[in-house]
């Protein structure tokens, strides 16, 4: 069968804004990506190594701040909703397949290495920053969060700065 | 008033609501394109603006629907998180997130997305994710400084520009209606088709009509509490709005209490119930003469969700009290127009009260019954209210808890 095509972007925009919208009149905060990945990662350590999670200061501050185990947390019930959110969507518009995805001229080694130094420089960066592009770019924007809209035009402004030298990767 | 949580919604049930939310914005993101890196990574190089289109749109979509709930005093913004601003780490972190932009084709949201379909290189990207949260971890005390430097508290965007927040938010609306516009002539330009970048199908004219439909909201919705802070101002609106009372007739209609009826409540505080004293006064002044079962308040508070609870408790008359009866009739007049009901001011503020029941002197050669039945009342009252005062001294410290922003951000 087919792929369905995508939905219109402005719709989909004005469904997302809503869906923004009702987060924060409900729970008082955005939506959020990046802080799931961190408790994620305060769990694992914290199994493999509690002693040591009571002496690094980072575990030290986030346990100060938070209660109880790291993965009961909002943002990682939120994240576990995308999962399945995504996964229903993908089975509606029949986009389920385990696939790898390149640009056209590069190599599978590249693209693997360029997920995954993509993938920890946004673990760095998303701490630094204080959240990714759903928790501090889309939600500060929505609550015109100075900080939030600084970092927003400071992703933008990255990935602009850096495509030229990265377009092999994708054009 | 929103924030649901944690008085509607509960902590627990609050997992809950993350999850459905999450289901939402797992969905909308996939069925807007966003788990495929292609199309994400195509804003950078010009051939695919989707991630701009939505991005946009719904940040505005937000921004405009909470000044509107704002406007409607249908939430407390002061509970709202707002990311705090720390100028360095924010540039920084975001450069280095656009950096992993470019290089691994997703952003942490969509990658999550793009796993649940099947996309190989999103789950490796996610497990880069999460060797950066440990590198950031691990070398917290390198990243330390700049972490923290900088710190300018949860500024807003409007109050560091110095504008209005309707105004911030109609640039915003100008700003990205030009984007999508600019986005689609390149579009079209990288991808080689041959088409005007507007057309008058359905599609372009969705985006013109809500571009427009938000432009002019923004203006709409000002700021409430500018707007009344604008309206007490005018110093003869104020003396008129709020009714007035001689005290010399029994039958008390109007939005005021006399001296002498504050000074019983205040002799039959046990019993008083009817009456609940909201101080507008300062701590200090408070601390110099504190009214008993009186709940401290101030201008913001009246906006806030927590103190507003009280005062919409059913048959009880709330008294606003202050030294001066104008800054009484300014509170009065916000708080009747936030809609709040049952609102009494004392006649003559504080001051008033303190000169004619505490400091009363007496009537000489009393003529009338009325004068004689006041010098008799006041002068009991002048001796009994200051112990009456003295006994409720050490209950005055006890200010609740304010409740707290939660917690947010990633």
């Amino acid at each position: 069968m087919e792929e369905t095509k995508y939905m219109n972007p402005y719709i989909a925009g004005v469904l997302l804004g809503l869906l923004l919208l009702a987060t924060i009149y409900i729970t008082g905060r955005g939506l959020g990506a990046s802080g799931a990945i961190k408790s994620g990662t305060i769990a694992v350590v914290q199994s493999i190594a509690p002693e040591h999670t009571q002496k690094a200061k980072f575990y030290r501050e986030y346990s100060q701040e938070h209660q109880g185990s790291p993965l009961m947390n909002w943002l990682v019930f939120e994240v576990v909703g995308v999962v399945i959110g995504a996964f229903l969507s993908g089975l509606v518009s029949n986009r389920l397949a385990l696939k790898f995805e390149k640009g056209p001229r590069t190599t599978t080694k590249i693209r693997i290495a360029g997920a995954l130094i993509g993938g920890i420089l946004w673990g760095i960066g998303s701490q630094l920053g204080r959240g990714c592009t759903s928790g501090a770019a889309l939600s500060g924007l929505a609550v015109m969060s100075t900080g939030g809209i600084i970092t927003m035009f400071a992703i933008f402004a990255g990935a602009y700065m850096f495509a030229y030298f990265f377009r092999k990767m994708w054009i | 008033m929103g924030p649901l949580v944690p008085d509607i919604v509960s902590p627990n049930l609050n997992y809950i609501v993350a999850l459905i939310i999450g289901i939402f914005f797992g969905a909308i993101l996939e069925q807007a394109g966003f788990s495929t890196s292609k199309k994400l990574v195509g804003l950078f190089y010009g051939y695919d603006f989707t991630v701009l289109r939505v991005f946009f749109t719904a940040g505005l979509v937000a921004m405009v629907g909470l000044l509107a709930f704002d406007h409607y005093g249908l939430i407390d913004m002061s509970l709202v998180y707002i990311n705090p601003t720390f100028l360095w780490s924010a540039i920084i972190g975001g450069l280095i997130m656009g950096l992993g932009f470019v290089i691994g084709g997703f952003c942490p949201g969509t990658s999550v997305c793009a796993a649940a379909i099947g996309k190989i290189d999103a789950m490796i990207f996610i497990i880069g994710a999460f060797i950066g949260v440990l590198i950031f971890a691990e070398g917290y005390p390198l990243f330390e400084g700049l972490y923290k430097a900088a710190n300018l508290g949860n500024p807003q965007i409007f109050q560091t520009l110095g504008i209005s927040q309707g105004l911030f938010a109609f640039i915003m609306v100008i700003i990205a209606l030009f984007a999508f516009y600019i986005t689609n002539i390149i579009e079209n330009k990288v991808n080689k088709i041959d088409q005007p970048a507007i057309k008058t199908t359905p599609y372009f004219t969705s985006v013109l009509v809500i571009g427009v439909i938000l432009g002019f909201m923004s203006f709409g919705f000002s700021d409430r509490k500018a707007d009344l802070l604008k309206l007490i101002e005018d110093k003869n609106y104020v003396m008129s709005a709020f009714g007035e009372h001689n005290c010399t007739d029994t039958t008390n209609s109007s939005a005021m209490i006399c001296p002498d009826e504050f000074a019983l409540c205040l002799l039959k505080i046990e019993e008083c119930n009817r009456m609940q004293i909201f101080d507008f006064r300062s701590p200090e002044e408070r601390k110099a003469l504190p009214l008993p079962k009186s709940t401290p308040m101030t201008l913001d508070d009246l906006f806030a969700k927590e103190p507003n609870k009280l005062l919409t408790i059913l048959h009880r008359e709330n008294i606003f009290v202050a030294n001066d009866e104008l800054t009484e009739r300014k509170m009065a007049i916000i708080a009747t127009k936030l809609g709040y009901k049952r609102i009494k001011i004392l006649k003559g503020g504080l001051e008033g009260f303190k000169k004619e029941i505490l400091e009363y002197k007496p009537i000489d050669n009393p003529q009338t019954i009325a004068e004689r039945d006041r010098n008799k009342f006041r002068l009991y009252a002048q001796t009994k209210i200051p112990e009456i005062l003295k006994k409720y001294k050490p209950a005055e410290n006890t200010k609740s808890d304010k409740p707290k922003r939660v917690l947010g951000g990633c």
